[in-house]
């Protein structure tokens, strides 16, 4: 299974404008960002991940400078998905001085995602 | 852009007319919405696909089967296809992001969908506890119990795959027998963590923040029960993804596209494979089947001979 993520979209990305958040730099790179932050909830058992990953890396470059966007692995980092209530994936979530802004849960056409940025981009 | 083919879906049936169509030197774009091998991809495991002596995983019999098609050069577009529309020179087909493509003829592969029942609280708690995906959500449910709607392959499996995490699967049927083959329902019976409950519906999901119980309804009794699951798996039915085609082509009642038994649909040059199309049985290796004969009918229109 694990090879099978290695290649495809599943890499670690070199997009610099794409951030890799843990449990740990959540509150510092999140919740106390100057920019608004879009958290992509995902991991590499779940399909309808495979669908946004690309599309929320492909957002990253295009709202640069006006909202941060970002991943988080929920089978490396627990306690984060737990505190807001995550119970299936992918799940966005849209924050803003700290807040919970709004969110999308599965797979959705880019648009809906760009949608949920125009809120606060 | 211009081609002579475009499918429209890249699971088992997309990716099959794909590879044979690319095998046939047919200039061809696959178009898919999201991810290769569609429902295939969210199923946790498939041991019935000849080959593969020991379970295989669906996310990885879709990633072999790209990579398969995409050796003989299939190509493949990563777009939402909003509409084909029909004209002189064939069919038009518009992509999210403004791309058409011009085509001769095209294979409808865009597969199904898990059906929503329109419970109270489903829409709700979707991602709080609602899924329709076991492989994908599953790992949340770890020492919860969880319910499972349905009786069919589908329900039945991933009912088995989630003892897995969740410490009882409750699982709720309508009917007092099974739909799923009887490969699976014995290792449902034999599975002390899958509680099965017949003749039962699914009234109301209920919770605060997330799912906290469902209230079922005994159908002989109309008896009401509430069970304690963190979380609600459905596997009640699929519904055909054919929204974007309801006016090029005859679907049936539940909407389901009508082919004759060499894929063709009741538009020349449009043809369908998979899910999406009316059938009996709705298999990976039926939508192989499907595929590879919607690409031969393909070839032939496009030479002529049909």
């Amino acid at each position: 299974m694990i090879q099978i993520f290695k290649r495809g979209v599943f890499r670690m990305s070199d997009n610099p404008n794409l951030l890799h958040v843990t449990d740990t730099d959540f509150e510092q790179q999140i919740l106390k960002s100057d920019l608004p932050a879009l958290v992509d909830f995902w991991a590499a058992w779940c399909g309808p991940c495979r669908t946004v990953g690309p599309v929320v890396e492909e957002l990253a470059g295009e709202y640069a400078g006006k909202v941060k966007i970002a991943k988080m692995n929920v089978d490396e980092n627990k306690s984060t998905p737990g505190r807001y209530g995550i119970r299936g994936i992918p799940t966005l979530i849209l924050f803003k001085d700290g807040q919970v802004v709004d969110q999308i849960v599965g797979a959705v056409p880019k648009n809906r995602i760009k949608d949920l940025l125009n809120k606060v981009a | 852009m211009k081609t002579d083919v475009v499918i429209l879906g890249g699971g088992p049936a997309g990716l099959t007319a794909g590879m044979y169509a690319a095998r046939s030197r047919i200039p061809l774009i696959l178009i898919e919405r999201g991810q290769t091998g569609g429902q295939m991809a969210a199923t946790a495991t498939v041991e019935n696909y000849p080959g593969f002596i020991d379970p295989v995983l669906g996310a990885e019999l879709a990633e072999k089967m790209e990579r398969q098609a995409r050796k003989f050069r299939l190509e493949i577009l990563y777009r939402d296809v909003i509409g084909v529309t029909r004209n002189e020179r064939g069919f038009t087909v518009e992509a999210d992001g403004s791309d058409t493509i011009q085509c001769k003829a095209i294979i409808l592969a865009t597969g199904a969908s898990p059906v929503q029942l329109g419970l109270p609280g489903e829409a709700e708690f979707y991602g709080k506890g609602v899924s329709y995906c076991a492989v994908c959500d599953g790992p949340f449910f770890q020492d919860l119990e969880v319910a499972v709607i349905g009786g069919g392959d589908s329900a039945v499996e991933e009912s088995v795959y989630l003892t897995r995490f969740a410490k009882k699967v409750h699982l709720i049927h309508r009917r007092d027998e099974l739909r799923a083959c009887k490969e699976i329902q014995e290792k449902a019976f034999s599975e002390p963590k899958v509680a099965i409950h017949w003749n039962t519906v699914p009234v109301e999901i209920l919770g605060q923040k997330d799912v906290t119980g469902i209230r079922v309804r005994l159908v002989k009794t109309q008896e009401e029960e509430t069970l304690p699951v963190g979380g609600v798996f459905f596997y009640a039915g699929l519904r055909p993804n054919s929204e974007p085609f309801l006016d090029l082509v005859e679907t049936d009642s539940r909407g389901f596209v009508v082919t004759d038994q060499e894929m063709r649909c009741s538009v020349q040059g449009v043809f369908a494979a998979g899910d999406v199309r009316a059938k009996a049985l709705r298999q990976i290796t039926t939508a192989v089947g499907d595929g590879a004969t919607a690409a031969y009918s393909a070839q032939h229109y496009l030479e002529g001979s049909y």
